[in-house]
């Protein structure tokens, strides 16, 4: 890592001060050759200093710089943070004048990275501080500082530890198949414990897609016919709670209108076109982008006009979505109801308006109960958050699944070892560990063995 | 003046096989032992094969070895382990005459007609700028050759250890090589010093044999070799006999513990955690309220019977009290005591994958003297050393087997990437891939090996491809076969209720209660398929998800086993590697990054930092 990188690690825009953090074999020597106070290559490490980043004799900031010294650093490389006032100009100017001494811009998430590479962390802490820095509500912060301080790493050891003690039991009935001091492994022997494991995965996946909620938020696409009051809905939703931020980018398939804070969780509400049938092509692409954003979604909010009669091509469009988590908001209660409540009586419903704003509440709590936001309150965020570890944690489940029902067809229990060695290997990978003779070393200290 | 092309020392298991490659190919060899009745020797357990060992014998013999052959025609109990479980991790056992094995096995050395056989001591190396050059007999003699393969086995610095007795001697009363390990040492070799153990012999007019449970062999006919037919009579098996340590035992050796060898302090070396004596047993293990035993016959000419499990260093008297504990022993005579045995080893992080040493080139290591345990394990470096010696001697490029490809690949590699601290023995463990790594199946692996190296004779290697066209041929005709719904008559005698559409026999035979055999039976195949190939057809379909998943293991592993090391790199430039993983590549220096991967204390962090050094570098391996 020959390169000396920079980058201005703060949030635009936001508090009184921003830092610009460099990390690099140069940090240190390019900020001192910018900075205007005591002389940087001097300075002891883990120090901070007061001056002035000058250009051209300019005085262009009033800052305060810390001085850190490999090793004992994030990335374990010299950093230097310069600590300059907020606002827009004099950071790009003082990154502007960093990068024109030597400095190169960091790539995205490169600091974590070069931490990572050089050893300092581990890659579940590589991807949790990346979520600490992108959390965003007090939740995903603690879950993310919790990730680092490795409990997760500890659930993830325990389940690994139960496995690889049934798969040291199979294999001493390998290798020693004429001892009967080691019980043998048998698909009865086997089976509970591997139920058992099932329910311990299942577990931390449910827990870790709620971990994944805390950090991401919940997507929550607002559909419904046009004109019953979709737009309504959201700005009632966004004005009570002071959205925290508009018109962000979303994903790259959807905008992401507002988002809202929850009882500390996001929910990031994405607009759609209205649907109905219709045969104008233009229009009828609209519909099926929001079709597929609303089966995309994490919660559905379909609006449907109190006032309506018919409402016979909202059922057929709520059938489209069945397999998402749906909402029903009966919108316009305030005007007289003409629909039949009794067709959606297999729908969550919540009924009320936007011009007495009656009934927001309700759909609130109702969010709050789907997801079961409050439970969040009390646990002890010990789950994975992030897509890829969720995923891999999955793929260890089904390697378990695979293995109890290959038993159950008869499968012979060395066989079957290959499903458990499959699932151990997911679950080191999202720990980042693998390549090691823990097998060898569970087998010899578990049995005693020998001529 | 003498001058050999190759020069082995030490007629061991490992020896043997060396020299009998590098003759095969042609070249004039000369086995050095020092004493002629020490040829192909067994001082500790009389078998050969075991589990993943028995697997060895085979792709031994599949590359054109000895050791299954002649095992075949000297042993006198033949067992399928694990025969109950899945076919992957079967593995053949024979209780093999330990005097008639040395004897058959001399009868196939003096077929070789370039190969001499002195007996005499290797005192020295004769080593010019780090190449050898030929060896120093003990009466200084010189004598010269291309290369040189060390097979001493446990004779370097040997010390039998029993009670408080030294004795510098290597098993069985062999003389001790002292002088060769100082010269390894002084031309720069990391000696390690390692540990192993033998039990007593018994006497078997001594033994009450009523009292012991009888484990008999299998009565089918097994054979290590491909080569041969089964050539020995049911009748004429000796059985072993099973038995239990128990509270007496345990107090009695408790009460002495402070006499054992093992535990007086007189015991430097490192020994294997599945080779424990049985003081180490008691210790590690207090809960256990017994240990089981075997005796197992160790010569149809002698009356000897191997105590395994009881290996000890405790002193003559107390030995004698601990077996007589032993039900059925109450009154045992003991023919030969049990003792510890320290010896030298090289640590094998030191080699190149062909067994070549780093340090001193045309110089080859096979055996304990590269910090295994095992005849087997010996045999197999010894094989691969003898062809990759000979291979060296033409300029050729080495024989290397992978990881995927045979045991003796995990074997090589396991100690050349791993270095070892206790005597390495393989286990079906350590073997990733091991759903193709068969017994079964070696031939199908190696055998175009053996052809390609000259010590599998045409002949011979036809019988394979032939095999292959039967193989191939009995999947098609399974695939082609289909079975309709209306067929009630099969579908009944097959036991298959109902189907709703047609099946091939090749699905058919899928499904866990259907052979291919039951398919012959109905004649809807012929019955023209050896049962081998039957077994291989079968394994083929039955465990097709779990084969293809192996694969694709391979395949991973492959990718990084392409990604080569350049020889030269120096891991000092190679910026934010942890300490110890840049000490540890400095010192094994891996050929490939999948061989990095397998350091221990080469992390994750460290390969990826390695990978993107060597593309920066080197402008590949991404």
């Amino acid at each position: 890592m020959e390169k000396t990188i920079c980058a201005i690690s703060t949030a635009p825009l936001k508090g009184a001060i921003s830092i610009i953090r460099v990390s690099g074999k140069d940090a240190i020597k390019i900020v001192n050759s910018v900075f205007s106070g005591a002389d940087l290559s001097k300075v002891k490490s883990h120090t901070i200093h007061y001056g002035y980043i000058s250009h051209n004799n300019e005085k262009i900031d009033e800052v305060l710089v810390t001085v850190m010294k490999s090793p004992r650093t994030f990335t374990t490389e010299d950093t230097v943070e310069i600590n300059t006032h907020g606002g827009i100009a004099p950071t790009n100017k003082v990154l502007e004048i960093l990068l024109n001494n030597g400095c190169e811009l960091a790539e995205p998430g490169e600091f974590t990275k070069r931490a990572f590479l050089n050893g300092r962390i581990d890659l579940i802490k590589a991807e949790a501080i990346s979520d600490l820095i992108n959390s965003e509500t007090e939740k995903a912060r603690k879950l993310a500082v919790n990730q680092i301080r490795g409990t997760v790493t500890k659930k993830i050891e325990d389940l690994r530890s139960s496995l690889i003690s049934l798969m040291a039991s199979i294999e001493v009935n390998i290798d020693y198949p004429e001892y009967d001091d080691a019980e043998e492994i048998t698909k009865e022997v086997l089976l509970p414990s591997l139920k058992e494991l099932n329910i311990k995965l299942v577990d931390l996946i449910k827990e870790s897609e709620n971990g994944k909620i805390i950090n991401q938020g919940i997507n929550v696409a607002i559909i419904g016919a046009p004109n019953v009051g979709k737009s309504s809905i959201l700005n009632a939703l966004i004005e009570e709670e002071k959205a925290i931020v508009t018109n962000i980018p979303g994903t790259t398939r959807d905008i992401v209108e507002g988002k809202i804070s929850l009882n500390g969780i996001i929910l990031n509400i994405i607009d759609t076109a209205g649907i109905r049938t219709t045969t104008d092509l233009v229009e009828q692409i609209g519909v099926e982008k929001s079709l597929k954003v609303s089966k995309e979604a994490d919660l559905v909010i379909y609006v449907i006009d109190n006032t309506k009669e018919n409402i016979n091509e909202d059922i057929e469009q709520l059938k489209e979505i069945k397999d998402s988590k749906v909402l029903v908001f009966v919108n316009k209660d305030d005007l007289e109801s003409k629909i039949k409540k009794e067709t959606l009586k297999d729908y969550h419903l919540v009924t009320g308006n936007t011009v007495k704003e009656d009934g927001l509440k309700d759909l609130k709590n109702k969010i709050i109960e789907l997801f079961n936001i409050d439970y969040f309150e009390n646990t002890d965020y010990t789950f994975l958050s992030s897509a890829k570890h969720i995923s891999l944690a999955k793929k260890a489940k089904n390697s378990i699944d695979n293995a109890i029902n290959n038993l159950n067809e008869g499968i012979l229990v060395d066989m079957v070892s290959i499903d458990l060695k499959e699932s151990y290997d997911y679950l080191s990978e999202i720990i980042g560990e693998k390549y090691k003779d823990d097998l060898l070393d569970e087998l010899f200290s578990k049995f005693c063995l020998g001529k | 003046m003498e001058k050999y092309e190759i020069i082995v020392v030490g007629g061991g298991h490992a020896g043997i096989e060396a020299a009998h490659a590098a003759c095969i190919r042609g070249h004039k060899t000369l086995l050095v032992t020092s004493n002629l009745k020490n040829i192909a020797n067994m001082p500790c357990n009389p078998s050969i094969g075991g589990t993943a060992k028995g697997i060895v014998v085979r792709e031994i013999d599949a590359l054109g070895g000895l050791m299954g052959k002649v095992a075949d025609r000297s042993h006198f109990q033949i067992k399928m382990l694990n025969n109950s479980k899945g076919p992957a991790v079967r593995s053949l056992r024979a209780q093999v005459d330990k005097l008639k094995y040395p004897r058959e096995m001399l009868k196939e050395l003096k077929k070789l007609d370039n190969l001499t056989i002195k007996e005499s001591m290797v005192k020295s190396l004769i080593v010019e700028d780090n190449k050898v050059e030929g060896v120093v007999l003990e009466n200084n003699e010189k004598i010269y050759s291309d290369i040189v393969i060390l097979t001493t086995g446990t004779y370097l610095k040997s010390k039998i250890l029993i009670g408080s007795e030294i004795i510098n001697e290597g098993a069985d009363g062999k003389k001790p090589s002292v002088t060769l390990s100082d010269n390894l040492k002084e031309l720069g070799f990391d000696l390690i010093r390692l540990k192993t153990g033998t039990p007593q012999r018994i006497s078997k007019k001594s033994i009450d044999f009523t009292k012991l449970k009888e484990e008999k062999g299998d009565s089918t006919p097994w054979t290590f070799s491909y080569e041969n037919k089964p050539l020995y009579n049911l009748e004429s098996q000796e059985s072993c006999f099973a038995l239990y340590t128990n509270e007496k035992t345990h107090e009695l050796i408790d009460d002495n513990l402070h006499l054992s060898a093992m535990f007086s302090g007189n015991v430097e070396g490192t020994g294997a955690r599945y080779c424990p004596s049985i003081e180490d047993k008691i210790v590690r293990f207090k809960d256990k309220n017994r240990h089981q035993l075997f005796l197992e016959p160790e010569s149809k000419e002698l009356d000897s019977y191997y105590l395994q499990g009881f290996s000890t260093s405790m002193p003559r008297d107390i030995q004698e009290a601990m077996v007589r504990t032993l039900p059925g022993l109450e009154n045992a005579e003991i023919l030969k005591y049990a003792y510890a045995i320290e010896y030298d080893a090289i640590n094998p992080y030191l080699l190149k994958a062909s067994l070549e040493t780093k340090l001193i080139e045309n110089l080859f290591t096979a055996g304990q003297i590269n910090g295994t345990s095992g005849y087997e394990e010996a045999a197999a470096q010894g094989i691969m050393a003898g062809i990759n010696a000979s291979l060296k001697l033409k300029n050729e490029k080495p024989f290397i087997l992978k990881r995927n490809e045979a045991y003796i690949g995990v074997l090589i590699d396991d100690l050349i990437t791993k270095g070892t601290t206790e005597p390495y023995r393989l286990l079906t463990s350590r073997a990733e891939f091991r759903l193709i790594l068969r017994h079964d199946n070696a031939d199908f692996r190696l055998r175009k090996y053996g052809f390609e190296y000259g010590l599998v004779s045409r002949s011979i290697y036809n019988k394979l491809l032939d095999k292959e066209k039967q193989l191939e041929e009995l999947i098609n005709i399974l695939k082609e076969i289909k079975v309709n719904p209306k067929d009630k008559e099969i579908l009944s005698k097959l036991k298959i209720k109902e189907i709703n559409t047609s099946y091939s026999l090749y699905d058919l035979t899928k499904r866990p209660e259907i052979t291919i055999n039951d398919f012959i039976d109905l004649k809807l195949i012929k019955n023209e398929y050896s049962n081998e190939v039957i077994e291989a057809a079968t394994f083929n379909i039955k465990y097709e998800g779990y084969i293809k998943k192996t694969y694709k293991e391979v395949e991973k592993l492959l990718k990084l086993e392409a990604k080569e090391i350049p020889e030269d790199i120096d891991y000092d430039k190679v910026k934010n590697l942890a300490t110890e993983a840049r000490e540890k590549l400095s010192l094994i220096r891996p050929r490939t990054i999948a061989g990095a991967t397998r350091i221990s204390g080469v992390n994750p962090p460290d390969i990826a930092v390695l990978a993107v050094y060597l593309k920066k570098e080197y402008g590949k391996n991404e």
